[in-house]
């Protein structure tokens, strides 16, 4: 195994977190291996941008400026940068742009794909890596038995090691594919907000807080931590919260390192999305809420007195360590 | 309008996790199966909601062995036209989408509609694949889809939001939740289903690309520490000092 290519996406011309993790953990592979890490990636990012993918371990960077985030072009484009390089392994984020492109490469190539990696892959014999199973209720051990491999990790799985250096930059040259799929409009929110795929800190709330003007507590505790705000399945349903907040087994699966969850009972489907976090603090006032069965850190009490006392407690910790 | 929607059959939402042969199997013992929520609550019943207004067909797929063939007949039971079975069992997505994509191509269909994801594996792999082996466009996470003659409108999931997207028939979709309301099967509808077609199609022949060869469950959590609700200083400080997560 000599050369990896890390598939990076972009959002308003920055390289996302996930995909920044990505490049690290491709990076490391290839370190471990004697070989080199290419990252691909595409629309108007940057030189500058570009080149800082070096601190994360990425040799040379493959941009391809006018290509569309459409599967079939990110699909032709990737596998064109495999060709050309020689890549053995293909690394992609388990995001939303991964899950669209890295199985069209992988068919493409007839190169074997897992997703939702959560660990380094163990090359001691033969290309094993640890995945996700049964929506966070267990982990695959999976072979890869083709020459190349594809794997997806699935974001905040390893962390981001940043060092030094800068990648060379190079444009794409090749003939990029016609997008099948055309974009009409746009619905994202602006760049401010943290995304909740990928935060490391997430303050979450359920029915327990009994209506929508309640989430102003919320909002500020999260806005203090640096964290994303999500929600639980009811929350979404009736509109108090958007639908992309909304985690659990048919919302996102997270796995962030703190996910507070305020006023929600812990239904088991809720549970598959969010056992993954390093650590659950759950405020609740049923004793006996199953939520605390999953949690590390438990606080029975009214979040109406509880949320602003951590709030405040929140602030005196900065301040303290500011 | 042709529709294919592809199922998979998977442990029912609620059920306990376990392993058998040296966790190299799934512990089938007292499990209750069903059609995976996606495929069906989703895929299967927009594309009926679809042939209901404007005519067409609807055929399921799956891969799987005879003892599928129950979930299967409650997908008819929901409305679908007929069932194809794939006869193979297999845990490997490039094997799975290589059969549904050789059946695609020999009975052309207008749209290939798949869940976003199984929720036993979670790899999200079937449907882009499916549409890569088809060279077809994929919309993938969609959560809403209408079709105008041969134009479709879909709207997507993308990361902070969403888009709306236009595609030309046929494509292929992985569908997320939006895209239609979970649907009962009544009486009249499970009568139905017995008498409909369920076909067995023997499998091509595929190298499959990986192979699982164990499971694990996650290591037991440790017991919840509970915080007096009046002393979130101490929370702080245990998340600071003992979690080190802030």
């Amino acid at each position: 195994m000599s050369s990896v290519l890390v598939f990076a996406d972009s959002k308003n011309n920055k390289i996302t977190k996930a995909s920044l993790e990505t490049v690290a953990y491709g990076s490391k592979i290839a370190n471990d291996n004697g070989g080199s890490c290419t990252v691909v990636t595409y629309g108007d990012i940057p030189e500058a941008e570009l080149k800082t993918l070096g601190a994360y371990g990425a040799k040379e960077v493959v941009v391809a400026r006018s290509a569309s985030n459409d599967s079939q072009v990110l699909s032709k484009l990737t596998a064109d940068v495999v060709s050309e390089k020689g890549s053995d392994v293909i690394v992609f984020s388990q995001d939303f742009t991964g899950k669209a492109v890295a199985p069209r490469v992988s068919a493409k190539l007839n190169a074997g794909l897992v997703s939702g990696v959560i660990d380094y892959p163990n090359t001691s014999e033969g290309f094993t890596v640890k995945k996700n199973a049964f929506s966070g209720k267990a982990f695959a051990y999976a072979s890869i038995k083709t020459d190349k491999k594809v794997i997806s990790i699935v974001p905040n799985s390893i962390g981001i090691t940043k060092g030094e250096g800068e990648a060379s930059v190079s444009d794409f040259q090749g003939t990029l594919a016609t997008a099948g799929v055309t974009v009409k409009e746009s619905k994202v929110k602006g760049g401010e907000g943290i995304l909740l795929d990928e935060a490391e800190l997430v303050v979450s709330a359920g029915r327990g807080l009994k209506g929508p003007e309640n989430w102003g507590m919320i909002e500020e505790l999260a806005s203090e931590m640096g964290a994303a705000t999500a929600c639980s399945r009811p929350v979404s349903d009736i509109g108090w919260r958007p639908h992309h907040e909304h985690v659990g087994q048919t919302g996102i699966a997270i796995r962030p390192n703190l996910y507070i969850a305020v006023g929600i009972s812990g239904a088991i489907q809720h549970l598959a999305g969010v056992n993954a976090s390093k650590t659950i603090v759950v405020i609740n006032t049923d004793p006996e809420a199953p939520f605390f069965k999953a949690a590390d850190y438990g606080i029975v009490g009214d979040a109406f007195e509880v949320v602003p006392k951590l709030i405040e407690a929140y602030k005196n910790f900065k301040q303290a360590n500011n | 309008m042709k529709f294919l929607v592809c199922i998979s059959k998977v442990p029912d939402t609620t059920s306990k996790i376990g392993f058998t042969d040296n966790n190299s199997k799934f512990n089938e013992a007292g499990v209750q199966f069903i059609v995976n929520p996606y495929d069906e609550w989703y895929a299967l019943v927009r594309a009926l909601e679809l042939k209901e207004a404007n005519g067409g067909s609807v055929t399921i797929i799956t891969v799987g062995e005879q003892s599928d063939e129950p979930v299967m007949r409650k997908a008819l039971a929901i409305g679908a036209d007929e069932a194809v079975r794939i006869n193979a069992k297999s845990d490997d997505s490039f094997f799975i989408a290589k059969q549904i994509a050789e059946y695609a191509k020999n009975n052309s269909f207008d749209v290939v509609l798949c869940g976003k994801e199984t929720i036993n594996f979670n790899s999200a792999q079937v449907p882009a694949t499916i549409a890569e082996l088809l060279d077809m466009p994929l919309v993938s996470l969609a959560t809403k889809l209408d079709i105008n003659g041969n134009t479709a409108t879909l709207e997507r999931d993308v990361q902070g939001g969403s888009e709306v997207v236009e595609v030309q028939t046929p494509f292929v979709l992985s569908a997320a939740k939006g895209m239609a309301e979970q649907r009962i099967p009544n009486m009249k509808g499970i009568m139905m289903a017995r008498s409909k077609p369920l076909n067995v199609v023997e499998p091509v022949s595929v190298e499959a690309h990986t192979e699982i060869l164990s499971y694990e469950l996650p290591s037991g959590k440790t017991e919840c520490k509970y915080v007096e609700a009046d002393k979130m200083d101490e929370l702080i400080e245990l998340l600071h000092n003992e979690a080190k997560v802030i």
